[in-house]
């Protein structure tokens, strides 16, 4: 990582912060419908692993993970307009908040039956290499996704089949009110050997790690070395959704994970590298400020197209690639 | 031409999708080396390695799930369910992944998914279901389901050049017992209904293996002499409403039959646009034949009793007739 990188991170993770702080205010003023759910304290996880993915890599999101939307290059406009149920939103008001991926910048938007992407980037890894492409897919994914079917018919035709995938398992504590030992006997890491690959557990908090970890896990992908299980440990700072008090967590856990902030964490290694780290700050929240005019100004759907488009009627297009700010891939 | 049965038809239709297009996989279990349950897929592998005849894990979410990720690189990935029982276990990935991908986000899922169906062979309660009425509920989602060799070749060939996601419901009980003249090469039946038999006393409208039991049931000796039309539906989603008003048009009598359970089945979507839009039309009530909403039961006098027989199908046309 170069320090132009190392910024980059930052940047993701407080674009991602600060849209998610815009966006539940825009919530409690009823301008966003529906419900609302952050990814508070968990940026580091879907920023350093997205940073790690090439252009022509492929990834399926989910709803903690916002900044890898941000490093693909979704604009904040773009990502507010969704959550507002407008029409320039990337789903144009047909799906909610978190529910969306840009097919043009190779991403996949989520549903609510979570561990489903888990199967969606196994398919694109042996697509990937049936074809004898250089190329890896990726998808997150939390602790209550693991004890669902999809989890394991995902890691279990990943591994028999050794395939280019990554899977990012977001241990965040809590399964909307249900604890870590209510959801699994042991830690599903553990699992990754049962399948026959490598199971690595990560600081969740630490984008720097993330991403190493991320590279490494692509770097044997690409190898054909196959899949990757990593666990990214962490804590889920705000409830389930916007509706949630999180009652059932103790307060000192979140005080001791409060001191583990990635961003925090991610500021003072800047700061220490001379990084003027209160002017990306500010610079960042002019971005916002502007986007959320922007966003405020569009649309929203025409109620007269809403059965509109339910079957593809042209060719099928398959993904497009994504940005990958990465210094890496420049070169 | 040449005479095919339904099912080499289907394995015809198969190949040559494979020889023409890379992107073409096919995915299920035991379709590779073993060719198959029913053999659809026999002497595939030599042909076309076992990468493009993939043996999957016994796993049909991820056989549905893997097939979305697949399509949407760019792949066409045709999967077998062994059974089309068995597509319970695949039915979140096809419903809320493949069929709502497009609306949601833009992305094309082009899929299609065989389902083997239908009952008759004491295949008992998990190996005789008709449950291509899930999906016709599902947003997003084809649903074709052929009668003929003919058919069969030709709405396969235009299911996976469809750019959506296609159930295609092909009959266990006709596999080997229906023979037919086949084009050569590639050629696609469009998703519309067939006029299987003219007529304009009545209309029996079917589909799959029921327009079998409805021509045998109507035919022409069999009911005084009446002239009785069999439609054949061969796309469930979408449908063929036009046909269906035009038919029931000229012939003013209505029986619609279907093998599936008959609470919410086809038929009833096909009753209901009856009663919506031709109303005016009819000369009678619309008639329906369906298997009661029981399992499929295993015993076969049992199994008899509950599917849609030539008997129960021919004296359904007889009451309304006279009417």
């Amino acid at each position: 990582l170069q320090l132009d990188d190392r910024v980059w991170l930052l940047r993701a993770m407080l674009l991602m912060r600060g849209l998610e702080e815009r966006a539940m205010s825009l919530y409690r003023q009823g301008k966003v419908p529906g419900s609302f759910y952050d990814g508070f304290g968990q940026e580091a996880i879907s920023a350093g692993a997205a940073f790690a993915m090439s252009p022509e890599d492929r990834l399926c999101i989910l709803h903690r993970d916002l900044a890898a939307h941000v490093v693909r290059g979704v604009t904040p406009v773009r990502i507010l307009a969704q959550y507002m149920g407008r029409a320039d939103g990337i789903t144009r008001g047909r799906d909610g908040n978190v529910h969306f991926g840009d097919k043009n910048l190779g991403c996949v938007g989520m549903v609510s039956m979570l561990p489903d992407m888990m199967l969606v980037a196994t398919g694109m890894a042996m697509a990937f290499k049936l074809r004898g492409e250089q190329r890896c897919a990726l998808t997150w994914f939390g602790d209550g996704s693991t004890s669902r079917g999809d989890f394991h018919e995902a890691l279990n035709w990943a591994g028999v089949q050794r395939l280019p995938v990554i899977f990012v398992l977001e241990n965040n504590q809590y399964a909307y009110s249900t604890p870590l030992d209510k959801q699994f006997a042991i830690d599903p890491v553990e699992r990754a050997a049962a399948y026959g690959f490598v199971g690595v557990t990560v600081d969740g908090n630490d984008v720097e790690a993330m991403f190493e970890a991320t590279r490494s896990a692509r770097e044997r992908a690409l190898k054909g070395d196959g899949p990757t299980l990593i666990e990214a440990v962490t804590m889920r700072m705000h409830g389930h959704a916007a509706h949630d008090d999180m009652k059932y967590v103790p307060t000192e856990l979140v005080e001791e994970w409060r001191r583990r902030d990635p961003i925090d964490r991610q500021e003072e290694r800047l700061k220490g590298a001379g990084v003027d780290v209160d002017g990306l700050r500010s610079a960042v929240t002019a971005e916002i400020d502007e986007a959320v005019q922007e966003a405020l100004s569009s649309p929203m759907p025409d109620p007269s197209d809403a059965a509109d488009g339910v079957f593809c009627t042209g060719e099928a297009e398959p993904l497009g690639d994504g940005n990958a700010p990465w210094s890496g891939f420049a070169s | 031409m040449t005479t095919l049965t339904y099912l080499q038809a289907i394995s015809s239709a198969l190949r040559d999708e494979l020889r023409d297009d890379e992107r073409v996989l096919v995915m299920g279990e035991d379709i590779g080396v073993f060719g198959g349950a029913f053999k659809v897929t026999d002497g595939f592998v030599d042909e076309f390695g076992t990468d493009r005849v993939m043996d999957t894990p016994l796993a049909e979410s991820a056989i549905v799930g893997c097939a979305v990720g697949a399509a949407v690189v760019g792949m066409r990935p045709v999967c077998e369910m062994q059974f089309s029982d068995f597509i319970s276990c695949g039915f979140d990935q096809l419903v809320n992944v493949a069929g709502k991908m497009y609306y949601r986000q833009g992305l094309a899922v082009p899929i299609t998914v065989r389902l083997p169906s239908g009952g008759g062979f004491s295949g008992g309660p998990f190996h005789s279901q008709n449950p291509e009425a899930w999906f016709m509920h599902s947003p997003g989602i084809k649903v074709v389901a052929p009668s003929t060799a003919e058919d069969a070749k030709g709405l396969l060939h235009a299911a996976i050049r469809d750019p959506n996601p296609v159930c295609f419901m092909e009959h266990k009980h006709l596999y080997r017992r229906v023979k037919g003249e086949v084009p050569e090469g590639v050629y696609e039946t469009p998703f519309t209904a067939r006029v299987a038999r003219a007529g304009t006393d009545l209309v029996v409208i079917a589909y799959g293996a029921m327009v079998h039991t409805a021509l045998e049931a109507t035919a022409p000796e069999s009911l005084d002499g009446a002239s009785v039309e069999v439609l054949d539906l061969r796309s469930l989603v979408p449908l063929d409403v036009d046909a269906i008003l035009d038919s029931v048009a000229r012939c003013s009598k209505v029986v619609i039959v279907d093998e599936a359970n008959e609470m919410c089945a086809a038929g009833a979507q096909v009753a209901a646009v009856i009663a919506e839009h031709a109303f005016e039309d009819l000369d009678g009530p619309v008639v329906r034949v369906a298997s009661p909403n029981v399992p499929i039961p295993f015993s076969p006098p049992l199994e008899q009793a509950v599917l849609p027989s030539v008997d129960r199908v021919r004296e359904a046309c007889r009451e309304l007739l006279e009417y």
